[in-house]
């Protein structure tokens, strides 16, 4: 075993000392943290694509291990009426669909993807974009199916959702090539232009032919056409847009500059004399043009990676019709009173009542309740909790809007209106400037015309291009685009711009317990054994007998004794809601909870944690362990309080859970303030009173019932295996669920925020000083142009500096 | 001199038509659509199995 090796090869997170999960690369042995990272590798090293492992720049998620259930759930994804959202289909067998990839880090992970996919029989196409994370893949039906190219990815550690938002996706594609389009107009008129603009200059200066001047302006002219009547379009539509709705915007005085100088510069050309501005008006463009197109990227960028979050997949369910078969069928098309199946491991469709099975449910993601909920005949059970072990045939009572998540939904939807529109301010900002400017102008205009009017016209347009606030409205984007690409190469993904701006002022952070400081998934902490029995021989009787179960106190049973051989189990009986039993060379046992059992338990010692689920392992006639599990607190928790609270930051716990498991946390981590036992309202409320303090609260959740409180916080932070509302609502998401990352983006927004008051300074003292220069006419327009354009560029390379 | 100064600025237009044909083709290519991938590709190597390397050679990592 080689010892050198403290960390795993493959996702670099610490390998535990009792763990051996051996891969050979490249001819030599390297240790892996889990089976999961073990069984990636392998994969990966069978393949034949170690060099995966020589170019990637950035490490891969965790590995995950594939489970049957999962694969047999990708079956589903075969189904004709289920692939009719998202797959074309090419010819008579060829079909394209578009995924999600999850788990993209690097560019090697795109060379792994399309190299391993592209090996299999029956996959024609692969496209993988990295800017989108978005794949595009063709496939031979009668050759492959789409499950077995999902089960493939899923080898490789990565995690693949069917897209179905295409015509959102195929609107965006056009709009960016038209914005190209012209961009590239504007880019050949104004540089042809210019040349010819040079050529006048001097002329002027050094003599010209009157005729060679005319022609050289009407060439100019006949460029410039393109430019005003196609490139600079949408200057004219917003500024409509604008007018129509009885407000003002930066597109107002852009479109007067434009349209101002071409009937200005077009008529000089026809009378033969004057001053014309064709330069002015193509550099303008071409340069507006090119900062929106770069600020709409930035914008498109997150908005594609939090659609991607929401994995706009169908969700399905199994209807049992009247004959028993089973029909998968889309959520959306369940109706009251149907019948569906819950099998083992899958998340409940709808909410309903319990008409057969038995069962334990995991309510964690919507109450906060960490530990699994009986359910029998006549209970109810709620849409988004998960059936852990046996099957449920239920009776649909709620669908869509009238599930109890929806109502979760609706409360988060009031929470995110009454958020502070931070974006709306910065509209209104630009709209008083821009009135201020028109006024401006038209003062320096008429006291120009009064005293010299053959100056006016030029002088006018050099205040407007000069004043345009480029500067001004680009200070506050390229630096959140700067930073949002910083934090997403550290895993951390931007929803919100704006975030940056309140993550540099919070003071408090508030936890939801479950999930965010702890795993959320039970771990053994302890092990008290009875008579002659040891703890490794009760550790191996209990993941034996645990083998079968898809319950999660039996993944922890086994991930603790992975690696040793398991012992065979006869007549394994799953007893739902109490536990297993099973005889082992001849000896019957028992695995679950006291009652299990059925006689007498023995008395444990008094120093057991309160709060922890205990399991009980007994033969016939006694006891011979009890295992102590709870939830297993992440390494960097308490690392993290601790620089939190260097940093002058509060800490407090909000959590769902009760209170004795609170506490136990709490005082783990160092945090002194916590509450425990609260429902969605009540959280919401107690961060209602932390903000009335004054408090600039972060909230750091990923359940359910974290979602109004997510959206009710001042800026939240959901972790990225969390629900899908939580990361939804949150304005930043983990994604590598490294508990430090939440320091490294206070920093972040803390720097940002000096690089946008930065901006902000120089492109007001830019406008102060360029203005007074233009209205006596010193600047004439081409200068005004450049002088615009290098304020733009000053900003944002400044905010480049963040990456 | 003026009729050199037409046969030029002609030529430029057919110049820039040929450039703004050959943009309009790569947009419509879809060749602006990822700006970061292709970049990146083409530094993993394909025809790696034929590079001898000593197979005792130590990883990077």
């Amino acid at each position: 075993m080689n010892t050198a090796e403290t960390s795993c090869y493959h996702c670099a997170l610490p390998v535990p000392a009792s763990a051996h999960y051996p891969v050979t690369i490249e001819g030599k042995p390297h240790e892996m943290c889990c089976r999961g990272c073990q069984a990636v590798a392998q994969t990966i090293v069978d393949n034949g694509l170690t060099d995966y492992y020589r170019h990637r720049t950035a490490l891969p998620g965790v590995g995950h291990e594939v489970v049957p259930e999962e694969v047999q759930k990708l079956a589903l994804y075969d189904h004709p009426g289920i692939q009719k959202s998202f797959v074309r289909q090419e010819g008579e067998h060829v079909r394209e669909a578009s995924l999600i990839l999850e788990g993209i880090t690097c560019a090697a992970c795109i060379w792994l993807n399309e190299r391993h996919l592209k090996q299999l029989p029956g996959v024609l196409q692969v496209q993988v974009n990295y800017a989108t994370h978005r794949a595009r893949i063709t496939w031979d039906d009668q050759a492959i199916h789409l499950s077995k190219i999902l089960e493939e990815i899923q080898l490789l550690g990565y995690n693949a959702h069917p897209f179905s938002a295409e015509r959102q996706e195929n609107l965006r594609r056009k709009r960016r090539a038209k914005d190209l389009r012209r961009i590239a107009i504007a880019g050949l008129s104004s540089g042809q232009v210019m040349m010819l603009a040079v050529a006048l200059y001097a002329g002027a200066a050094f003599g010209m032919e009157d005729s060679t001047a005319a022609l050289l302006r009407y060439f100019s002219l006949v460029l410039t056409l393109p430019v005003v009547f196609y490139a600079a379009v949408p200057f004219y539509q917003s500024a409509w847009n604008a007018l129509l709705g009885k407000r003002l915007n930066m597109d107002v005085p852009v479109s007067l500059a434009v349209i101002g100088a071409f009937i200005g510069s077009a008529w000089a050309t026809l009378q033969g004399h004057g001053v014309v501005y064709y330069d002015a008006i193509t550099m303008f463009s071409l340069f507006l043009l090119s900062s929106r197109f770069l600020e709409h990227g930035a914008q498109e960028k997150s908005v594609e990676a939090a659609e991607n979050l929401l994995k706009l997949a169908p969700a399905m369910a199994t209807r049992v019709l009247d004959g028993g078969q089973h029909q998968p069928v889309p959520v959306l098309e369940l109706n009251e009173g149907d019948t569906i199946l819950a099998k083992p491991g899958e998340a409940i469709a709808a909410d309903a009542e319990v008409i057969e099975g038995e069962s334990t449910v995991d309510e964690a993601l919507l109450t906060g309740e960490s530990r699994p909920v009986p359910k029998r005949a006549g209970v109810r059970v709620i849409a988004g909790s998960i059936n852990l072990e046996g099957p449920l045939w239920l009776r649909v009572t709620g669908v869509g809007e009238n599930t109890v998540l929806a109502g979760i939904v609706r409360l988060l939807d009031r929470a995110v209106a009454e958020k502070p529109r931070l974006a709306q301010l910065a509209d209104q900002v630009a709209g008083h400037f821009t009135v201020g400017l028109l006024i401006l102008t038209a003062i320096v205009g008429a006291a120009w015309w009064w005293l010299e009017p053959g100056q006016a016209f030029g002088i006018v347009l050099a205040v407007l291009v000069v004043t345009c606030p480029c500067a001004l409205s680009l200070a506050a984007p390229t630096v959140f685009a700067a930073a949002g690409s910083h934090l997403l190469r550290h895993g951390i993904l931007l929803t919100r711009g704006h975030a940056l701006e309140t993550l540099a002022k919070v003071n408090h952070v508030v936890f939801d317990k479950t999930g965010t400081l702890t795993y959320g998934k039970p771990v053994l902490q302890r092990t008290v054994t009875f008579s002659d029995m040891d703890e490794e021989r009760s550790l191996l009787l209990a993941a034996s007998l645990e083998q079968a179960s898809e319950h999660p106190l039996a993944q922890s049973f086994l991930s603790r004794v992975a690696g040793t051989d398991l012992v065979a189990v006869q007549e394994a009986q799953n007893l739902p809601g109490k536990g297993v039993s099973g005889s082992i060379a001849g000896v019957r046992y028992s695995l679950g909870n006291a009652a299990l059992a059925g006689f007498e338990p023995v008395a444990l010692p008094g120093d057991l944690p309160e709060g922890a689920t205990r399991v009980w392992l007994c033969d016939e006639r006694r006891t011979l362990a009890v295992f102590v599990l709870s939830d297993g607190l992440r390494p960097q928790a308490g690392e993290l309080v601790g620089q939190l609270k260097a940093a002058g930051v509060q800490v407090t716990i909000l959590s769902g859970d009760a209170a004795d498991a609170v506490a136990h946390v709490a005082a783990e981590t160092g945090i002194e303030s916590w509450q425990a036992a609260l429902r969605p309202e009540d959280k919401l409320k107690a961060l209602r009173e932390l903000q009335q303090r004054g408090d600039v609260v972060a909230m750091v959740g990923d359940g359910v019932n974290d979602a109004p409180v997510l959206a009710g916080a001042d800026v939240s932070i959901a972790m990225g295996g969390g629900t899908q509302v939580a990361r939804a609502s949150s304005d930043i998401v983990l994604l590598t669920e490294n508990l430090l990352d939440i320091q490294r983006a206070l920093q972040t927004g803390q720097a940002s925020i000096t690089v946008m008051r930065q901006n902000f300074v120089w492109a007001i003292v830019y406008n102060l000083l360029a203005l007074p220069f233009a209205a006596v006419g010193m600047i004439p327009p081409w200068l005004a142009s450049i002088g615009m354009s290098t304020s733009s560029l000053v900003v944002v390379m400044n905010a480049l500096r963040l990456r | 001199m003026t009729e050199i100064l037409i046969f030029l600025l002609g030529l430029t237009v057919i110049m820039i038509v040929a450039a703004g044909i050959g943009i309009f083709w790569a947009i419509k290519n879809g060749q602006f659509e990822d700006m970061e991938g292709p970049a990146q590709r083409i530094l993993m190597d394909d025809d790696d199995p034929r590079i001898p390397r000593y197979s005792n050679s130590k990883s990077k990592q």
